[in-house]
């Protein structure tokens, strides 16, 4: 038993210093094609490329929408000119649901994790926010077998037929007030599986979904940024405000800053 | 069993009603419906062949089924790659065959699929329907991977009836039924059990399963491969490079392509970083399941480290859009690929001390020893596969029986173990993480020979009508990817055989006669992916 104890001792504190600082370890984000000015030649092959209909051109400008993007990586690799790329995590948007909780809510929630036909990655990932590195029990968030107890539900996948019904269940069955987090590109839009029979086009087909966390996987880091958004405590992503990650943004003045950019947006 | 030897025997049995002939490196024995259950019961039980699956198709006047079975071959030679194919045929309007599940117990689910999907019937099974299609929620006679099935039109599936109850087999008095799921537990996919007990064992686990069924198979007919790969990719991601590469693999074979060395040394080398990742979170789901929280704690840190290591090599985590048809969708450098294999032995280090401190810990032990045991004869009637079955002593590894991508150039070992209980399970998993780093040295040591010679990473293909078999080593265990092309280079037919298949089958019997508080690790130690099976 004992050297268990020395062990874990020995290993040292593992966990990101993220949201109080920027993570920048490498490998903890897939990345996502960045928008922009693009000359218009290479907008149109990066449109022909894309397999889930990410780009589009407004303007002058290539317009990404970001939850329909399934890193196949086809307007990177192989093209003759690629798309930029960004790095960051911080993903998660707030969709005309019901808005934010309120203070109640900010310090802890508990959450009820629902697998509504993803291809286990995105679960996968969801799994890593309880390994040491991500410790997301440290920001007050608790994962929750049961919907009754549950203040969030976050659903990964692209709702299937034979999973809709209980979907729908778990939703009723838990307390008001309570908020959807929907995770990956399959639950946002379906992702690769949108066109299947038996598949929605997204969660909101189903439920009212408050936050969006795009990614196929999402990241475990942009699934947080997407609960911290959920609780108020983080502001969302927006194409405004995309390039520099946010600054150091303690507990509380940071959801004074996360509120006001949120009304400002 | 050589080939020689096969034909000599089928030819001397059944004379007349079954003969063997050789397409390429494969061969087939095509026979009489009478024949087929022997046939398949001599092939599966007598003469060592596994089993791999049945793949139903149908043509344009007739039903083909094909039964896939593979021995050990003959390594180095291509003339016998230990495939041996069944072909049987009917004309469309006749929709019965004989059941092999009666000799070939690995076929149960198989033909329970077929039956679901074409409504084909298998004459002699003693249990058909409600399996893909959930009985309560869908109408009678609709037969989603028939041609003539329309997909656009108005939905056949009604809300499933909230009366539904599963069918209880143990019926003494005093026995009573817990159902679980399909909503369970913590961060778990959905499925549903049935465990049926009289006190403290349980007597029987019936899983209801297929609640992820997304129809992978419907959605890529008519489509090119070229999109069809970002599907077999993202049905079952975290082992989303094995099963990309199979299908790659069998339209490579069609066209006959040739893939580049080096995009071949560099599949291998991702290949083995998924195994040894989707290893490093299966032990981690072991601990987790077993409340060691240290233990738990590590294993986490590991997994999330082979992770960011293939984030930082490839960009992605989970090696998506890496594998592309006829190579790689780019080149990895040597230094980025020695970087990577330097920090996988280093994960491999700790991993190798987590396990010696786990060989010492008696309350883990204690959960794990001499529980969920699954015997060989067992393991092989099912046909369970990968690290389950290899630790049931059930040892076919496709690298070294099939050699793909030039598998047979590198030095490697395929552990086993007889005991076939949750400890024997978690000891292959180590060893075969270890055997994974084995490979990924040498893969970048031939990287560094290949140098000079060829950056090329990737061939073009020029696809035409055709059908073949693409098959993998995947973390799990085989699986095997049927494709088929038209004329003009589409899906007609993609049918995926999953380790997870294989494994869900056999899966209640290491819950069986064993403790409710047992189930959900020797649930972890099957490292079961519903995913993976529901397609």
């Amino acid at each position: 038993m004992s050297q268990w104890v020395i062990n874990g001792i020995r290993r040292g504190i593992q966990t990101t210093a993220y949201p109080a600082k920027p993570e920048t370890a490498a490998g903890v984000s897939p990345g996502l094609p960045l928008g922009g000015a693009y000359p218009l030649e290479q907008m149109n092959s990066l449109m022909a490329r894309c397999p889930t209909r990410v780009f589009s051109a407004r303007d002058g400008q290539l317009v990404v929408d970001e939850r329909h993007c399934i890193h196949c990586y086809r307007c990177m690799h192989g093209a003759n000119q690629p798309v930029n790329w960004r790095q960051d995590y911080e993903w998660g948007t707030i969709r005309d649901g019901q808005g934010e909780f309120g203070r109640p809510f900010e310090k802890s929630i508990h959450i009820c994790v629902m697998d509504a036909g993803d291809c286990g990655a995105c679960l996968n990932e969801v799994r890593q926010l309880n390994n040491p590195y991500y410790n997301m029990h440290r920001l007050g968030f608790f994962i929750t077998p049961t919907p009754r107890h549950a203040d969030v539900l976050l659903v990964v996948g692209a709702v299937t037929d034979h999973i809709k019904f209980t979907l729908q269940k778990v939703y009723e069955a838990m307390p008001t007030p309570k908020r959807v987090v929907a995770v990956g590109a399959c639950a946002l839009t379906g992702g690769v599986f949108a066109d299947s029979f038996v598949c929605t086009k997204g969660v909101a087909d189903v439920l009212p979904v408050d936050v969006e966390v795009p990614g196929n996987p999402a990241p475990p880091l942009a699934i947080l940024h997407g609960l911290l958004v959920a609780v108020g405590r983080k502001a969302p992503w927006s194409p405004a405000v995309q390039a520099p990650p946010e600054k150091e943004t303690p507990n509380e003045s940071g959801h004074a800053a996360a509120a006001s950019a949120r009304t400002k947006a | 069993m050589n080939r020689n030897e096969l034909r000599n025997e089928v030819e001397r049995r059944w004379p007349g009603q079954a003969q063997c002939r050789y397409n390429g490196s494969n061969c087939e024995v095509t026979c009489t419906h009478a024949v087929l259950p022997e046939l398949s019961g001599r092939l599966f039980l007598e003469w060592n062949y596994s089993f791999g699956g049945l793949i139903v198709e149908e043509g344009s006047d007739e039903w083909q089924l094909r039964y896939v079975f593979y021995g050990d071959g003959e390594v180095g030679r291509p003339t016998d790659n230990g495939f041996v194919h069944v072909p049987v045929t009917a004309p469309l309007a006749d929709k019965t065959f004989p059941s092999i599940a009666k000799f070939v117990h690995a076929a149960d689910w198989h033909e329970r699929e077929a039956e679901d999907m074409f409504g084909v019937v298998f004459e002699g099974h003693p249990r058909l329907g409600d399996f893909i299609l959930h009985d309560d929620a869908w109408q009678e006679g609709v037969e989603p991977m028939r041609r003539s099935f329309d997909a656009q039109a108005a939905m056949h599936h009604r809300r499933p009836a909230t009366d539904w109850r599963p069918r209880r087999i143990v019926q003494e008095p005093g026995a009573f039924v817990m159902p679980v799921g399909p909503k369970y537990s913590g961060v778990t996919e959905p499925a549903h059990f049935l465990l049926e007990s009289v006190g403290e064992d349980v007597i029987r686990s019936t899983p209801r399963l297929f609640y992820k069924w997304r129809a992978v198979e419907k959605l890529a007919e008519g489509k090119t491969p070229d999109r069809v790969l970002l599907l077999a990719e993202r049905f079952a991601a975290t082992t989303a490079f094995a099963h990309g590469l199979a299908f790659c693999e069998a339209v490579e074979r069609i066209c006959g392509a040739n893939v580049p060395p080096r995009a071949r040394i560099l599949r291998v080398f991702l290949a083995e970083l998924e195994r040894l990742r989707q290893h490093a979170g299966a032990i981690q789901e072991i601990c987790e399941s077993t409340g060691l929280v240290v233990a738990n704690s590590q294993a986490g840190i590991l997994e999330e480290d082979l992770l960011r290591t293939s984030g930082e090599l490839t960009g992605h985590r989970y090696l998506f859009g890496l594998v592309a048809l006829g190579g790689l969708s780019r080149n990895l450098s040597d230094e980025a690929c020695a970087k990577a294999l330097e920090q996988c032995r280093r994960t491999l280090k700790l991993l190798n001390q987590l396990e010696q401190r786990l060989r010492v810990s008696s309350s883990f032990l204690d959960r794990l020893e001499q529980v969920g045991i699954v015997p060989q004869r067992t393991a092989w009637v099912y046909g369970l596969l990968g690290p389950i079955a290899r630790a049931s002593g059930v040892v076919r590894d496709l690298r070294r029986a099939q050699p793909y991508l030039s598998y047979e150039d590198y030095q490697f070992d395929v552990p086993g173990e007889t005991e076939g209980d949750g400890y024997a399970r978690l000891r292959i998993l180590f060893a075969e993480a270890r055997q994974s780093v084995r490979i990924m040295e040498q893969a970048v040591a031939a990287l560094q020979t290949q140098q000079s010679n060829n950056p090329i990473i990737h061939q073009s293909l020029s696809l035409g009508a055709g059908a073949a078999l693409g098959w993998v080593e995947a973390p799990r265990g085989a699986t095997f990817h049927w494709v088929r092309l038209n004329d003009e280079g589409k899906i007609v037919r993609y049918h995926i055989l999953t380790p997870s298949f294989a494994n869900w089958h056999g899966f209640h019997l290491a819950v069986e006669k064993f403790a409710f508080q047992d189930f959900p690790i020797m649930l972890s130690t099957f490292d079961l992916s519903v995913a993976e099976n529901d397609r």
